[in-house]
């Protein structure tokens, strides 16, 4: 409906301007984790994630080296590096300082006059001069601002992925998605096909049910279905969510494939019907195959509920570090006991939620379709 | 055995399971069972026909039986009885749940989720929708709104965790406070607004579905009735909520029904940002303090947000009906 009359050219241009800034606040959350994702971790309290591409200037508070000091013309003197001697620090100077109360207020290459008639100089690579005219007994402090280039790795995602345990846990939440993927697409896709194509009584009541189950709380499972499963010897355990994920999909299943075979031609299913096919032959040889894109749609909606799912996972399987999901392994480990890393926070969600985002981004028709069959109809 | 294996040969049980059930179980239904026998060949053929839907619904429903409706029933039931579950009790679960004061917290913060959430990410996806048919970019753009919907709530909450960052090297809401002179503070403590803080991230996620669902009814509309309306002189404005809003007022029930449930189902984020704390507790999480501790008092929250959801049930089901006839 662009073309239609009465679109008015401003309009246009207010319309691009805010659907542009609802697009940034969007992405803008995403952005910063990614981007904290890639960064030193010491330089993400420091500076903000939207000034990565800069260098990052740091105070840094050291002593001058009191055993170098010498005597020459009647002064005593300290020269040297105060990165080479403050250990594996770099940068560039950008101010330095020889008092607390004023610590950045010289610019490299200037002399700080200090208390006592010392002097201080240093130069932009670090190199400094330290004189008083009295002997120095204690290591005087030296305060300077560096200047650290921009610094991106890959070593937070090799920290989480390494001695994190992020890798099990990835591996556990595959192990937990593909099975409950699917088991329960073959098992709704029959009974889809019963209500959709086959007359029996009762059938109109199930449908009801279908619809009816498809709101039910999974809360209410919770507390039963753990104590049905210890009772037959399932326990927590992989088998355990399996079934439990089958059942709590099984309702979105059967009402999105009903929905979407009740459309297909009747023509077709009632020839073959005719020409001696079975039930079964119909269903394997014709609904199967032209019901595709409901499957597509539906795994896709199995696949990122149950990769993103974190109560079924808390509850079904066992507490144990070995047995725990990615989503498990943020919420219940790395936000309590790395909580103010950010670094390795980002890294860890940033890979929880990469597999996600390339089935959505490939598959997103498949997705836009299954929402519009379960939702609209 | 390790899990991976464990969940390959699941895998094949599974769908071998499966095939093979579907296929063997009508096999003897035709061949052994019910034989189309020179005799009685056409009774045969309709008994086999009457007993099939069952065959092929029976792993379903035995499924959903097990762990959909058996679990309302045994909730209730367990919610009767007390922490450790041998000696009934009635309703002294609920009395004591709702003498609670941080069950009352909770009740009433859901209930503010209830309000905020469906209609924020309702009117968001409706004005995304609205504003980006009319682009030529507007598929980038409305997948760009979408893609949330692919983040876990945990994800989801960790990102929003850096944008609420105390420090204002972190987060941007404190960076801007920072800009403007303010000293930082950590929105997930400020009690009551703290909860719509949280609201945000589920808009935030839910906005891309309400877009979605109301752009293709959005699309849906004659366009002549569009066009009548331009020609009577309305403005945009008044096209828009005079023509177009009206014609799709069933979809955006239906969106805003759709996020009510899922708002009683969400205990992820809440879980994650502030673990209930700083009265940001709602029902879903509120469960979770029992669960595995007093069963009794977990499965009656749970019945509770059953209780509340029921109407939309039985609303979703009137309505399945009257399109089916």
């Amino acid at each position: 409906m662009d073309n239609i009359a009465g679109t008015r050219p401003a309009l246009t241009w207010v319309t691009n301007i805010s659907v542009i800034l609802l697009v940034i606040i969007w992405l803008v959350p995403t952005i910063g984790l990614l981007v904290s994702s890639f960064r030193d971790r010491d330089q993400i309290g420091i500076s903000a994630w939207w000034t990565a591409p800069f260098p990052v200037v740091q105070n840094f508070a050291a002593k001058a080296n009191v055993d170098a000091v010498e005597e020459r013309d009647g002064m005593f003197v300290i020269a040297g590096n105060i990165f080479a001697e403050g250990g594996n620090e770099t940068g560039t100077i950008a101010a330095f300082g020889g008092r607390r109360a004023d610590p950045t207020g010289s610019a490299p290459g200037d002399t700080a006059e200090l208390t006592r008639d010392r002097t201080l100089t240093m130069q932009v690579n670090g190199d400094y001069v330290y004189m008083s005219p009295k002997e120095i007994k204690r290591a005087p402090s030296v305060y300077f601002a560096s200047e650290t280039p921009p610094e991106f790795s890959l070593d937070n995602y090799k920290e989480i992925l390494t001695s994190q345990g992020m890798d099990r846990a990835f591996i556990n939440t595959l192990t937990v998605t593909i099975p409950a993927t699917i088991i329960p697409i073959l098992i709704a896709a029959f009974a889809a096909y019963a209500l959709a194509w086959m007359e029996f009584p009762g059938r109109w009541l199930l449908i009801a049910l279908i619809v009816g189950l498809l709101v039910v709380p999974l809360q209410l499972a919770l507390v039963p279905m753990l104590q049905f499963h210890n009772k037959v010897g399932i326990g927590q355990s992989y088998l355990g969510i399996w079934l439990a994920h089958t059942g709590f999909g099984l309702p979105l299943a059967i009402y999105l494939l009903r929905n979407y075979m009740v459309g297909l031609p009747r023509d077709i299913i009632e020839s073959a019907k005719v020409d001696g096919a079975t039930d079964f032959q119909v269903f394997t040889k014709i609904v199967l195959p032209l019901s595709f894109p409901a499957l597509a749609s539906f795994a896709i909606f199995q696949f990122l509920w149950t990769w993103n799912d974190l109560l079924v996972a808390k509850v079904f399987l066992p507490s144990n570090s070995e047995s725990w999901v990615m989503t498990v392994k943020i919420a219940d480990d790395l936000l309590g006991s790395r909580g103010g890393d950010w670094g390795i926070l980002a890294a860890a969600a940033f890979i929880s939620i990469a597999v996600p985002l390339i089935v959505f981004f490939t598959m997103q028709r498949y997705l836009v379709r299954g929402l519009l069959a379960g939702s609209v109809k | 055995m390790s899990p991976m294996m464990q969940g390959i040969i699941t895998v094949i049980v599974g769908v071998g399971g499966c095939v093979g059930y579907f296929f063997l179980s009508n096999l003897i239904l035709d061949k052994v069972i019910f034989p189309p026998k020179p005799g009685d060949k056409g009774r045969n053929i309709n008994r086999a026909e009457m007993v099939r839907p069952w065959l092929f619904l029976f792993p379903a429903l035995s499924a959903l039986t097990l762990y959909l409706i058996y679990p309302v029933i045994g909730s209730f039931w367990r919610s009767l009885h007390n922490r450790s579950g041998n000696e009934f009790i009635g309703f002294d679960n609920y009395t004591t749940m709702f003498a609670d004061s941080a069950f009352q917290t909770a009740f009433f913060n859901n209930f503010m989720w209830i309000l905020v959430v469906p209609a924020g990410a309702t009117f968001l996806g409706l004005l995304v929708a609205q504003l980006t048919d009319q682009l030529k970019w507007g598929n980038i753009a409305k997948s760009l709104i979408f893609m949330p919907m692919a983040i876990s709530f945990v994800g989801a909450s960790l990102i929003w965790r850096f944008v609420y960052a105390n420090n204002p090297d972190i987060g941007i809401i404190n960076a801007m406070r920072d800009f403007a002179g303010l000293a930082p503070v950590d929105v997930l403590q400020i009690p009551f607004w703290n909860n719509f803080f949280l609201m945000v991230i589920l808009i935030w996620i839910q906005t891309g579905f309400a877009m979605v669902i109301l752009s293709a009814a959005l699309r849906g509309i004659p366009e002549e009735t569009v066009e009548a309306a331009i020609i009577d002189g309305a403005n945009p404005l008044q096209v828009f909520f005079k023509i177009k809003v009206p014609q799709i007022m069933g979809t955006v029930v239906v969106v805003w029904t759709t996020i009510t449930i899922l708002v009683l189902k969400v205990f992820d984020i809440v879980y994650a940002m502030t673990g209930g704390n700083f009265e940001t507790d709602i029902l879903p999480s509120y469960m979770m303090n029992f669960m595995f501790r007093d069963d009794g008092r977990a499965t009656a929250v749970a019945f509770v947000i059953m209780i509340i959801v029921l109407p939309v049930m039985i609303w979703n089901i009137r309505q399945a009906r009257k399109e089916m006839r």
